[in-house]
């Protein structure tokens, strides 16, 4: 009965389109970047990324990238960390710093009264990072105090304890944050080499969004990147997902469970891409509206929430899952899941739920490029997967696109039921090991 | 040296609004905001209810957040679930939130669909229509929620030991999700009796921001909101205040799971009010100089940079609130510094900056910083909706709202060492270790 209804409402109502004037550009230095003037408030969001992350750390380095990056802001050229702070709080700028295990990126927000003034000091932590002993030994001890909580975190036990299942002596079996005993032993020099050899021109990617203009832009990039060492050429080694189905438990003194769970997944070059994107929506993707979500939660409380997402690293892809249980109802839980598994491999969805799920998709879609920030990130991000500014265009149609016939022939090959498996963290009752 | 000619510059920097702000009451006594921003075809509707977790009586903790859950239940018009279906079906998304002061729902969708999700804001405002099948399964979620959220972390268990230690007499006192043993007895009747009593459209906020017209919202408000009748038996929000605090409280709580004990000290004090938003603007001060920054701030300065005795240091204060608030400190020692020594130390940099006043340089940075968060601010249109809904469901009005960017500009030093002086006294707070039983107390 509500499905009708809800095809109703659908019916009369297209999707918007986004509106998103995107300019590409080289600037007289030759950086290339995306730009979409937005002259309304006076801010720019600029958004930096370089391919190459964690994954590049060295097996005796882990934690290298990280703690390099922790370090961005604590001091460079002539200014120690608290003249560094001081310079950035009076331009009222700010530079966040990120690392993953493929990428690196700064996210930037400038006024437009101090543009080339904040866009300087940014600079000096590209070209001229000081790395100081008290700075380093500073932000160590902070970083040992994160691996210490995460050791006790629920979540971050399950990451963990999913990563080295899945990716064994790869640089994705470990945490990207390193080891007690990783950090601990890393030098100035590990730190340094770590910056030189992810701050690289080939493997940059910049877009811009606000009160800027494309003749205003190109030069502060050249400014800001041009300096930078040509580099590149390193890549995330090859990796083979090694997990097999079953269910592993980590005992761990909390009331409530922790599951992680998945097998491999798909490539997003993959021809059959946007139907597995479009079945993992319908299975567990779209909050409580996901088949997981309404059997696990709306029908049996078990959870406050479970989901499932596609993971797409540069070596590996990932179809996984996400629920947190009370530890005597974990057990239901994970039962319920699997059964989901099977019921969507074999029987596949129905032309209803795919209908829904493309209006869900292909609506939701513009809604996602409202503020300068949010869309500078789309926009590099659009970039390094190597899709052209028409993407937004055209990504609908690919979601459209998707048959019925096609997202059950992807569920039948994509969900493996016995490929399924389980890190459970806490202290499940009548689970076991397999 | 460099940089710092620019504070004068970036003070003359306009706060030029892109966001045009109307507001209006209807006959039955709904207050409606109308945020204009036409960058992207996007509207959000919120409806702000001034009722909050604050507002249950005693036994029956829970029960406005309980109620926030069932209300995506069945109602006259809609099937269980079915609002939540339809927003997701036109590409929207939707939540709600409840709080100790307000509970709020909202949906974001394109810009033309904001009648459909107005005509289902509205059916469910009165037209709720719960099962006693709804209440089990759902009270079970919530009880999951709870173990999510806070059974789970020490940091959270040791927060809600620490408000109820501050709060002798307000509801503040009594955890937003409400306590373990009282959840579990929730049931239909509870719900009903709050539902009933607090959800009118004269107890209720709406706020639409977006790609909207004033003229549109007004007609499509009139439309499904005006036709709900005023509630009369709604009653004006009666809370137990807090008594003189006479002393100062400590505690300790244990916790196996602690990986990294921390000192945190929570002093009672004053919120923004109606038309007295001034001593609010100097406490937001005050915790920015006092733990705003790590490497500019007074703890930060002393504790991870002098004497680095800290991993971390914060000072934070919310003045959004309907009564009485807190202003924070927080201190986490490295290893090798015992909670007592990093609390030592705190003490002892909060004495000096009593002593010393406030530095000129840092006061102009945090102002030019203050100014500027209002221009990054407007890049977040649903922030700035969330600001107006929780503001007037928090006893302040739209001109409170905007006043108060300018209310901060007009900060002084001395207003900010008056707030200092009235905040840090020790009889009304509460100091809380959060420590591993394993852990010595050196």
């Amino acid at each position: 009965m509500i499905r009708i209804l809800i095809v109703l409402v659908v019916l009369c109502s297209g999707p918007v389109q986004a509106e998103v004037k995107i300019k590409t550009l080289t600037s007289p230095g030759g950086i290339a970047a995306w730009l979409v003037e937005e002259p309304t408030i006076p801010f720019t969001a600029l958004e930096i990324m370089f391919s190459g992350g964690a994954a590049l750390d060295l097996a005796d380095k882990r934690g290298a990238a990280y703690l390099m990056m922790g370090l961005l802001e604590e001091g460079s050229g002539d200014m120690d960390a608290q003249a560094f702070a001081a310079a950035q709080e009076a331009l009222a700028a700010s530079f966040s710093f990120d690392v993953y295990d493929d990428t690196v990126s700064i996210s930037v927000r400038f006024l437009t009264e101090n543009r080339a003034e904040s866009l300087a000091l940014l600079k000096t932590v590209l070209t001229q990072p000081r790395f100081d002993p008290e700075a380093i030994e500073r932000v160590r001890a902070q970083v040992l105090s994160i691996l210490a909580s995460d050791a006790q975190d629920p979540e971050s036990v399950a990451g963990a304890t999913w990563s080295q299942l899945a990716f064994g002596d790869h640089a994705y079996g470990a945490s990207r944050k390193g080891t007690v005993s990783s950090i601990a032993a890393l030098s100035r020099d590990d730190i340094a080499a770590a910056h030189a050899m992810l701050f690289v021109r080939d493997t940059l990617f910049v877009s811009a969004v606000g009160d800027i203009s494309e003749a205003e832009l190109g030069p502060l990039l050249d400014n800001l990147l041009g300096g930078l060492p040509a580099g590149g050429g390193l890549k995330t080694a090859p990796v083979e997902f090694a997990m097999k189905g079953g269910l592993t438990v980590v005992d761990l003194p909390t009331p409530q469970s922790v599951a992680l769970f998945g097998h491999a997944g798909i490539d997003r070059d993959h021809s059959d891409f946007f139907a597995a994107y479009v079945l993992n929506t319908i299975l567990g993707g779209r909050g409580v509206e996901s088949r997981l979500s309404a059997e696990v939660r709306e029908k049996r409380g078990l959870t406050y929430g479970v989901s499932s997402f596609l993971v797409g690293k540069e070596e590996a892809n990932m179809l996984m899952g996400q629920v947190a249980s009370a530890n005597d109802r974990i057990g239901e839980a994970i039962e319920v899941i699997r059964n989901e598994w099977v019921k969507m491999a074999r029987d596949g969805v129905s032309q209803s739920e795919l209908n829904d799920a493309q209006t869900y998709l292909t609506g939701a879609y513009p809604l996602r490029f409202d503020g300068n920030a949010k869309i500078a990130n789309i926009l590099v991000g659009m970039q390094r997967q190597g899709l052209s500014t028409d993407y937004i265009n055209t990504r609908n149609d690919e979601i459209n696109a998707v048959t019925l016939a096609k997202i059950n022939r992807v569920a039948a090959e994509l969900l493996q039921p016995d490929a399924l498996h389980f890190v459970v963290v806490g202290q499940p009752k009548g689970l076991n090991e397999e | 040296m460099l940089f710092r000619f620019l504070t004068v510059l970036g003070l003359c920097l306009p706060i030029q609004a892109v966001a045009q702000v109307s507001d209006f009451m209807l006959d039955n006594g709904m207050q409606v905001v109308v945020i204009e921003d036409h960058r992207a075809p996007v509207v959000v509707q919120m409806v702000w209810y001034k009722v909050g977790a604050a507002d249950e009586v005693p036994g029956k903790s829970g029960i406005a957040h309980f109620l926030e859950h069932l209300m995506f239940k069945k109602t006259g018009n809609l099937a269980s679930g079915e609002l939540s279906d339809t927003v997701a079906a036109n590409g929207g998304s939707d939540n709600a939130f409840t709080s100790q002061d307000y509970t709020g729902y909202y949906q974001r969708v394109a810009a033309d669909r904001l009648g459909l999700i107005m005509k289902m804001e509205a059916d469910r405002m009165v037209g709720l229509q719960l099962s006693v099948d709804d209440i089990a399964t759902e009270r079970d979620v919530v009880i999951e929620e709870r173990n999510q959220r806070t059974e789970s972390t020490p940091g959270a268990l040791f927060n809600e030991q620490k408000q109820a230690a501050l709060y002798m007499n307000h509801n503040y006192g009594v955890p937003v999700i409400g306590w373990m043993h009282e959840i579990e007895k929730l049931n239909f009747d509870d719900a009903i009796a709050f539902y009933k009593l607090h959800y009118a459209p004269n107890n209720a906020i709406l706020v639409v921001a977006g790609d909207v017209t004033l003229e549109q919202v007004k007609a499509l408000a009139e439309q499904y909101y005006g036709v709900i009748p005023a509630n009369q038996s709604v009653k004006p929000r009666q809370r137990t205040q807090e008594p003189p605090h006479r002393s100062a409280r400590r505690m300790t709580y244990y916790d196996e799971r602690v990986a990294q004990p921390y000192v945190s000290r929570t002093y009672l004090a004053p919120e923004r009010d109606n038309d007295d938003q001034k001593t609010a603007a100097a406490l937001v001060y005050l915790a920015e100089i006092i733990g705003g920054s790590a490497a500019t701030s007074i703890l930060g300065r002393a504790l991870q940079f002098d004497t680095q005795k800290a991993i971390y240091t914060s000072a934070y204060y919310n003045g959004t609130s309907l009564d009485d608030t807190t202003f924070g400190l927080i201190a986490v020692p490295v290893p090798d510094v015992s909670l007592q020594e990093v609390e030592d130390a705190m003490d002892a940099a909060i004495a000096g900056f009593m002593k010393n006043g406030i530095d000129l340089e840092t006061f102009e940075r945090i102002k030019l910083q203050m100014r500027a968060s209002e221009i990054y601010a407007m890049d977040n249109v649903q922030g700035i909706a969330n600001r107006y809904g929780a503001a007037l469901t928090q006893g302040l009005t739209v001109s409170d709202v905007q006043d108060w960017p300018q209310v901060l500009q007009d900060v002084t030093t001395e207003e900010i060492m008056t707030a200092a002086h009235l905040v840090f006294e020790r009889k009304s707070s509460v100091t809380g270790w959060l420590m591993s039983p394993k852990g010595d107390s050196k």
